[in-house]
């Protein structure tokens, strides 16, 4: 059963997380519906999907904003439940969200340590700010003052400071929801650069993109959700045509008809695309 | 093709100096024009307030020259400590962006509180006063539970405290109405007649120029060993010596009277400590995250509950502080204690003093100087021999325009990227 969604990658080991039969409904909306997820050490795994088709709920799952309606999830081997966002940063589960979720009143120092700061009844700023300095330089960015408070920064900066809070904790699994969506074409590069370097120190990587080429670029298994449910896994050399009719749902049953309609396209691929 | 050999930059950038938009900000003159530029963003900090403060001070003095007189200024602190303790309470709540109404109620129930134990329970003092202190504590937790475990917005509990805590105040004072404390008292001697002597008062500022200047050094020394940009050695010097001096001739002028009152020395003791306690912890830090976007903060792990909470039980406790010290002020308990304006003028005092009534910015200063503001109309009014019904439309008034500064101001952050 499990196989299934390891879309043929085995042999790495054990999952660091996992998840089994997750659903969440808001009400009357069934937003997951027994959603399976493996995500293994030093692996990018790509979670894919229209809008709506539940791939930021998953990850708020993950993050533990959300609690799950029911399914189990399993960390490093132990099944955990996340209470609240902090239990999931202890576990070490680093989040990028969507939205950033950044405090625009406070400076770019501040918002990297908010509740992770140094000595705190007597805050150590110059540690803080040199370690700020450190993980903005790591990412590359283009922020000319960590004593400026976030509203002064552009959409990119944001964003560049959110993926450098989520680094600050040396996390085990980080979970990116469009970490490229509002970056320049270097800062795309070197958060690609990043994710991979992350991978390559044995982190578990979720990202969540809508860019089909990122996804390609550095995934090792692309998750496709449609409609709050699982919609096959494939390997990043997959067509963009299969991608594409797995997360509209041109076709139905895409796990089970995987096998032969792969073999089809391998038959006719010199025909089709000439 | 020879290329000259461009002149290598003197010294290796400083790590938060390498971006080439920076401009230079250091030395007294980058001071000078980097406050210029954050007040044109809208960034005001507490020059409004300093500003109302000259032009109300230079109004009433050309109408009554008693009014800067040393004397009325010792009176003015007395009567700024009382109700300026409050404030520093909404500062805090103002700060999560929620608000506490029923801290007039609270102050009453407290100073009645004080005077049923102490007087009619003969009570020893200091039992009478942490008694009333930990009600008001007991009273901002309620609060809390009904803020964070039914969502209950603060501005009803609160107004709801407000009506039921009064009842609470004219409850335990009986048919008796008032009761009177004691002369001659520690307490009543402190609220009324005890006052720094010259040497104590001045000694104090030469020590809170010092430190500010130690600090200070410190800071930058270890700035500078870290590699990053400091304020140079002589800016700080300058600073350290303006405020210095200021304070210096501000004392001197007091002692020219009776001095500084210690009730307004205990005052500014709490304000050093809140603004320690907003700025350099983390409680401080969170406080402001939650104020500044209460989602975000939940995300990055922080216990927004315990947040709330801390920030209802803090603004109840000093209400209650401030109480007690009303208390001692007019020597009584009685049914009025914290009715009337108290409540607003709490309120206004933060507000007009800089804090923002949207959260997540303030300074435990706007207390210290919203406050002398109020009780610089109110004492100029009195001089006047005006009615107190100018004197609220005035206060009304000076209200109003501190808002409508926070508004513009706050537009202006908007606008310019520093909201």
């Amino acid at each position: 059963m499990a196989n299934a969604f390891d879309g043929g990658i085995v042999g790495r080991g054990e999952a660091v997380l996992s998840l089994r039969n997750v659903s969440k409904n808001f009400g009357a909306v069934q937003a997951l519906t027994d959603i399976e997820l493996d995500v293994y050490k030093g692996e990018v795994v790509a979670l894919v999907g229209d809008n709506g088709a539940g791939k930021s709920t998953l990850v708020k799952i993950l993050a533990g904003v959300h609690q799950p309606s029911s399914g189990t999830m399993t960390f490093d081997g132990v099944p955990v439940v996340l209470d609240g966002p902090s239990a999931a940063l202890k576990l070490g589960i680093a989040t990028v969200f969507q939205d950033l979720a950044l405090c625009e009143n406070l400076d770019v120092v501040a918002n990297i340590y908010l509740g992770q700061e140094l000595s705190p009844m007597a805050l150590d700023e110059v540690s803080m700010e040199i370690r700020a300095w450190t993980l903005l330089r790591e990412l590359s960015a283009r922020i000319p003052s960590v004593r400026e408070p976030i509203a002064s920064l552009s959409g990119g900066q944001r964003q560049t400071v959110a993926i450098a809070r989520s680094l600050l904790l040396d996390p085990k699994v980080i979970l990116l929801d469009e970490p490229t969506a509002a970056l320049g074409v270097a800062q795309t590069a070197e958060v690609l650069n990043l994710i991979e370097r992350v991978r390559d120190r044995g982190l578990g990587v979720v990202m969540i993109s809508h860019n089909m080429e990122d996804v390609r670029a550095v995934a090792d298994r692309v998750v496709v959700l449609r409609l709050g449910k699982n919609n096959g896994v494939f390997t990043p050399d997959t067509s963009n045509q299969e991608l594409v009719s797995a997360i509209t749902g041109a076709s139905d049953n895409s796990v089970s008809r995987r096998a032969s309609r792969r073999a089809g396209t391998e038959h006719s691929a010199g025909e089709a695309h000439p | 093709m020879s290329t000259v050999s461009k002149p290598v930059a003197s010294r290796a950038p400083l790590m938060d100096r390498a971006d080439e938009r920076l401009q230079d900000r250091s030395g007294i003159a980058g001071s000078v024009r980097g406050f210029i530029d954050r007040v044109r963003s809208g960034d005001l900090g507490s020059l409004p307030v300093v500003v109302g403060l000259v032009v109300i001070a230079a109004i009433f003095q050309s109408i009554n020259p008693i009014f800067l007189s040393p004397n009325n200024l010792v009176n003015l602190l007395f009567d700024c400590s009382t109700i300026g303790v409050i404030a520093l309470g909404i500062v805090c709540i103002l700060m999560v962006g929620e608000i506490d109404l029923s801290v007039g109620s609270v102050s009453g129930f407290a100073s009645a509180l004080t005077g049923v134990l102490w007087v009619n329970h003969g009570w020893p003092v200091a039992g009478a006063i942490l008694g009333a202190l930990l009600v008001g504590a007991l009273i901002g937790s309620i609060y809390a539970f009904l803020y964070n475990r039914f969502g209950m917005p603060s501005f009803v509990s609160t107004l709801a405290g407000l009506l039921a805590v009064l009842g609470l105040q004219l409850y335990i004072l009986g048919s008796t109405g008032s009761i009177n404390l004691p002369y001659d008292t520690a307490l009543v001697n402190f609220g009324q007649i005890l006052i720094m002597p010259g040497w104590v008062s001045s000694a104090l500022v030469v020590v809170a120029g010092v430190v500010l200047l130690l600090t200070k050094m410190r800071n930058a020394a270890r700035r500078r060993a870290a590699g990053l940009s400091a304020r140079s050695t002589g800016a700080i010097v300058f600073q350290a010596a303006v405020i210095t001096i200021l304070l210096g001739l501000v004392v001197f002028y007091l002692n020219q009277a009776r001095g500084v009152p210690w009730m307004f020395g205990l005052f500014v003791g709490l304000v050093l400590l809140m603004n320690y306690a907003f700025t350099r912890t983390r409680w401080g830090r969170i406080l402001t995250a939650v104020g500044g976007n209460r989602e975000a903060a939940r995300r990055a792990g922080i216990n927004v509950r315990m947040v709330y909470a801390s920030a209802f039980v803090l603004c109840s406790t000093l209400a209650a502080a401030g109480g007690v010290l009303a208390a001692a002020r007019l020597a009584s308990s009685s049914q009025q204690a914290g009715t009337g304006d108290v409540n607003l003028n709490a309120i206004a005092a933060a507000v007009i003093g800089g804090t923002s009534l949207f959260g997540g910015r303030g300074s435990a200063y706007s207390a210290l100087l919203g406050i002398i503001v109020i009780q610089a109309i109110a004492s100029g009014l009195t001089l006047l021999d005006l009615s107190s019904s100018l004197r609220y439309m005035i206060t009304g008034g000076v209200l109003a325009v501190a808002v409508i500064v926070d508004s513009l101001a706050r537009r202006s952050r908007v606008s310019h990227g520093r909201a």
